[in-house]
């Protein structure tokens, strides 16, 4: 039976008709991971246990249990812990850590009956936008094995877009979902900051990572984020409103609605071919029945330099517990002891972290040094609450936005990894999302001249997700490119 | 030795009191209380202090990826208490923040505290020095979670992480104090305050109370601050003054040899009544402060802070005031009585019951304290409850017994807990108010010794001694006192 391009529904309804058990569907994937993922390597680790738990899943679908995804695969970014299983966020650090516990993300998928596959390679602890700064080497887009999948959440992205999983979990912090998604033609969805717990999540940025799904089709976006949903006691920060059922009343219908163009984005300098497709897009937007307005973010030109401030001073706080004394890397101190506890740290976090990791840490202990506090940190975070509040000034004229997700196609592999700057400058159009902490989610539209895909951001007002999902819904109905796979797939 | 150690003091004690003639110090304490909470301030894990080695220590206080805080309620709760009690305003929003360090028993790598943002502030406390109501500014109180301990052994440093998250309130006072004997009295009763409230148990020795103290000295009648010192590792009230003392003294000699004082942090050690620099301001670290992003602002509604502010207990220096207006307490058994809420709660008690508040406040303050300081044991455990000693101090006002007699009976009810009527009773002590009785004892003892009686009678007065210790040995020394003179003198005269 032919799994790879089917959809969550599709698979689920098979498993739930009795055609097709959990076993043969996680074994269908394992096999195809075995098989093509030598050249992708979008997997840092299969589940040794994912039969065992398919198993599992059949008795009970025989006992008559029911769950959302029960019997149901599903692979897991490597930055989310998984109990017993190791969990690396793709550095070197944390190499050979096998978490006591579970992401809650993790546990809520399980509890709905989810099969673990696996965890996916990403850049690491999340930072970069191409899958090329792994501790466990470089992940490649599956439509052209010499360009980046994107990143962070590189492995979620190409496993989907290869058929090796369903539907996989990612994390973004300045897009870390919506590129990737963008760059393999898939769907990828940024919840709203406070829907999905980060607890158990190895934690980048803490006031802008949000966990959400990678999958075929919007619809299947919408039920995976409807599971990992919800107000969880061990994060204060998640919110305590009820979660729709957004997969059940999915529409493309958008009569009523009306879609906000970015005036600033279509000012931007965009590749031909996503402007073309953007172009595309908001055709299909109008033929649903939309009406589109213009809108305007000026401050969103801001958004590189104030993400790039908040995001890398929280992740030099946050990466400070890898120090070496209570678990992960540590350097070796057999031939060379430390003389004092710095050089201890010096040594391990030297040795421990790769260079993308260390710039960043140090950009942002730079950023929250007195004397400096003042004029970045302090800054950003004020430009950051007036960057709010122009999108809900925005959200008050278009119930939805649209915009790129990225200004180019995928780039070769190799070809911005020696600049930062170029490449912090992929996240121009995915970090405001974080910034204000408002959903968006990136859908695949069509292909570049090089037959690349290229997808469009959808956007909506924080805790309005229904609208954002039943945009995606029209332009995946007219893009209609959800069933395809790259060559030799 | 210990005679050349004294000596030693008494020369340090008299170069410091010249010293201070000209040279003021001024000093601020930070007092940091562990909040008597059964779960630590952003996790779950017991605060129990005899757990086993790193027993409590989850996800969250191993700082393990992905573990989240969240704030302890009651930790918030104690601590709005404590503002309370220190006249603090309390914020309706305060916020925790990182404060960022590396040191291997910091398992984050930051500690949770606030920073600009605090839940007290601007508050003052009153206490007594020698008698003189002293008023001191509480500039702050801030929660924050403790670190965990590093054990050094040989060659290696072992860790233990109970302790890490551990609730703590920093009490911060202005600079207000000048003199180390006020810093430890402003200490005790912070000490006071925080046990009056429940809000900390107070144990020095088990690390639930530590104070840092930043002292500085300054020419007398100048107004600008010296460059200050911070002191820290002060385990004990005692060592606060030996501490200052030490450091003021060594201030003194730096301004008056024309040497630099320079900002840094002091380690006092106690084995040899020195301080130690530890770090300098150039070392000092930059924390890099900045809002928790993990934790949402505390809200603390006015409705909360009522309820909370409702549950106060009559605090000590008020306690203290009252006693000497209501029962007419010197201010010295005033303060005493105060020290600890039991004991005031058991002297009250005890005061009511037997009407006679400065006789009650008499027996404990030399008796019952006595006993109970010498056999270490708190009030609350105290042998002879507050209603028997009561009852006590009725039988002496109602001459059931004598005083005498109650210093036996008290020995008793030490011993064996029983009541005083009841010991009275068994041991045979009840006093003999019988005047029938004692007049029997009255004539026996005059009829018996007729050329006394004759002496006495021809002017010799002074052998009425005599015949009252005949007449209380008679009577087992149970008669009345004041019958037996009566009766006795009545007789003789006759």
């Amino acid at each position: 039976m032919e799994l790879k391009n089917k959809s969550l529904f599709e698979i689920k309804d098979l498993i739930d008709g009795g055609s097709v058990s959990s076993v043969e569907v996680t074994k269908y994937f394992l096999d195809r991971i075995e098989k093509f993922d030598s050249d992708l390597n979008s997997f840092i680790q299969v589940n040794p246990k994912a039969l065992d738990e398919a198993k599992a899943a059949d008795d009970k679908i025989k006992s008559g249990q029911k769950g959302r995804l029960l019997g149901l695969p599903v692979g897991i970014k490597d930055l989310l812990c998984t109990k017993d299983l190791q969990t690396t966020a793709a550095s070197k650090m944390l190499e050979g850590f096998i978490p006591p516990y579970s992401a809650t993300v993790v546990e809520r998928l399980k509890q709905e009956g989810a099969i673990v596959l696996g965890k996916l390679n990403l850049d690491e602890f999340a930072m970069g936008s191409s899958n090329e700064n792994s501790y466990f080497g470089s992940v490649k887009n599956p439509w052209n094995l010499e360009f980046v999948p994107g990143g962070s959440s590189g492995g979620s992205a190409a496993a989907v877009a290869a058929g090796l999983a369903p539907v996989t979990i990612g994390t973004d912090t300045g897009g870390s979902i919506r590129q990737p998604a963008s760059f393999c033609g898939v769907v990828g969805v940024k919840p709203t900051y406070g829907r999905v717990s980060r607890y158990g999540i190895v934690a980048f940025a803490s006031s802008l990572d949000q966990a959400g799904p990678l999958s075929r089709t919007v619809k299947d976006g919408a039920l995976i984020s409807e599971v990992i949903s919800g107000f969880d006691q061990w994060d204060s920060t998640t919110s305590e409103r009820e979660v729709p059922q957004w997969s059940a009343s999915i529409s493309g219908d958008l009569k009523g609605k009306k879609v906000g163009i970015v005036k600033e984005y279509m000012e931007a300098k965009l590749h031909k071919d996503v402007e073309a497709q953007l172009k595309r897009a908001i055709d299909s937007l109008k033929e649903a029945g939309a009406e589109i307005v213009e809108v305007s973010l000026p401050l969103s030109r801001m958004a590189i330099p104030v993400y790039y401030m908040v995001a890398t001073s929280e992740a030099s706080s946050n990466l400070a517990r890898y120090d070496g004394v209570r678990y992960g890397y540590r350097a070796s101190f057999e031939d060379r002891p430390a003389e004092s506890v710095e050089e201890f740290y010096c040594r391990t976090r030297g040795e421990g972290f790769g260079s993308e990791v260390k710039r960043r840490i140090m950009l942002g202990t730079y950023a929250l040094s007195s004397g400096y506090y003042d004029a970045y940190y302090k800054k950003a975070g004020q430009i950051r609450r007036l960057l709010a509040e122009e999108f809900n000034e925005a959200f008050k004229k278009a119930d939805v936005l649209i915009g790129p997700v990225t200004a180019t196609p995928p780039f070769k592999l190799g070809d911005r990894i020696s600049d930062p700057l170029e490449m912090y400058l992929n996240d121009i159009f995915t970090t405001s999302a974080n910034l204000a902490g408002i959903p968006g989610m990136s859908v695949p539209m069509g292909f570049s001249e090089q037959g690349l895909p290229i997808g469009v951001q959808l956007m909506s007002a924080a805790y309005s997700e229904q609208v954002m999902f039943d945009a995606g819904q029209a332009v995946e109905e007219r893009a209609n490119i959800s069933t395809r796979l790259p060559d030799g797939y | 030795m210990r005679g050349k150690r004294l000596k030693k003091e008494q020369i340090f004690r008299r170069g410091y009191q010249m010293a201070t003639k000209r040279w003021e110090p001024v000093i601020g304490l930070e007092v940091h209380a562990q909040l008597a909470t059964e779960s630590k301030m952003f996790s779950s894990d017991s605060t129990t202090f005899a757990a086993g080695d790193n027993e409590n220590s989850s996800p969250v206080s191993l700082g393990l990826p992905g573990a989240l805080p969240v704030v302890n309620r009651k930790a918030v709760e104690l601590s709005v208490k404590m503002g309370l009690a220190l006249n603090c305003s309390i914020r309706n929003v305060s916020r925790f923040a990182r404060k960022n360090y590396f040191y291997p028993d910091l398992p984050k790598g930051y500690q949770i505290s606030q920073f600009d943002e605090p839940l007290c502030e601007e508050g003052f406390v009153e206490f007594f020095v020698d008698g003189e109501r002293k008023k001191i500014r509480i500039e702050r109180a801030h929660m924050e979670e403790d670190a965990g301990k590093s054990i050094h052994h040989g060659g290696h440093t072992l860790i233990n992480l109970n302790r890490a998250g551990v609730p703590l309130l920093e009490i911060v006072s202005g600079p207000d104090l000048r003199s180390p004997q006020e810093a430890a009295e402003y200490a005790r009763t912070i000490r006071q305050i925080l046990r009056y409230l429940e809000v900390c148990d107070g144990n020095l020795e088990e690390g639930s109370m530590r104070c840092d103290c930043n002292v500085s000295v300054r020419e007398v009648g100048t107004e600008k601050f010296g460059t200050k010192v911070e002191l820290k590792n002060i385990n004990s009230f005692r060592f606060v003054e030996k501490a200052l003392e030490y450091e003021i003294q060594r201030q003194i000699d730096c301004k008056e040899s024309g040497e630099e004082i320079i900002q840094e942090t002091r380690l006092y050690d106690s084995t040899k009544n020195k301080t130690f620099s530890m770090r300098s301001k150039e070392n000092a670290h930059d924390y890099r402060y900045f809002v928790d992003p993990d934790l949402l602002p505390v809200r603390v509604e006015k409705d909360w802070i009522g309820k909370i502010r409702a549950t106060l207990p009559e605090l000590p220096v008020a306690r203290s005031d009252r006693f000497r207006s209501e029962y007419e307490l010197p201010q010295y058994d005033a303060l005493v009585l105060t020290q600890e809420k039991e004991l005031a709660d058991y002297f009250e008690h005890a005061a009511k019951k037997s009407m006679q508040p400065k006789a009650a406040s008499n027996w404990i303050m030399t008796e019952l304290l006595r006993m109970l300081n010498d056999q270490k044991i708190d009030i609350q455990n105290s042998p002879i409850s507050s209603d028997h000693l009561a009852e006590l101090v009725l039988m002496i006002d109602q001459k059931e017994i004598s005083g005498k007699m109650a210093k036996q009976v008290f020995q008793e009810m030490w011993k064996t807990s029983k009541s005083p009527k009841e010991l009275v009773k068994s041991l045979g002590l009840s006093q003999i108010t019988d005047e029938a009785e004692i007049q029997k004892i009255v004539d026996k003892v005059v009829s018996g010794n007729e050329s006394q009686l004759a002496d006495y009678r021809s002017g010799k007065t002074k052998l009425y001694g005599f015949f009252v210790g005949q007449a209380m040995k008679e009577s087992q020394g149970q008669a009345n006192p004041e019958i037996l003179n009566r009766l006795l003198k009545k007789k003789l005269d006759s």
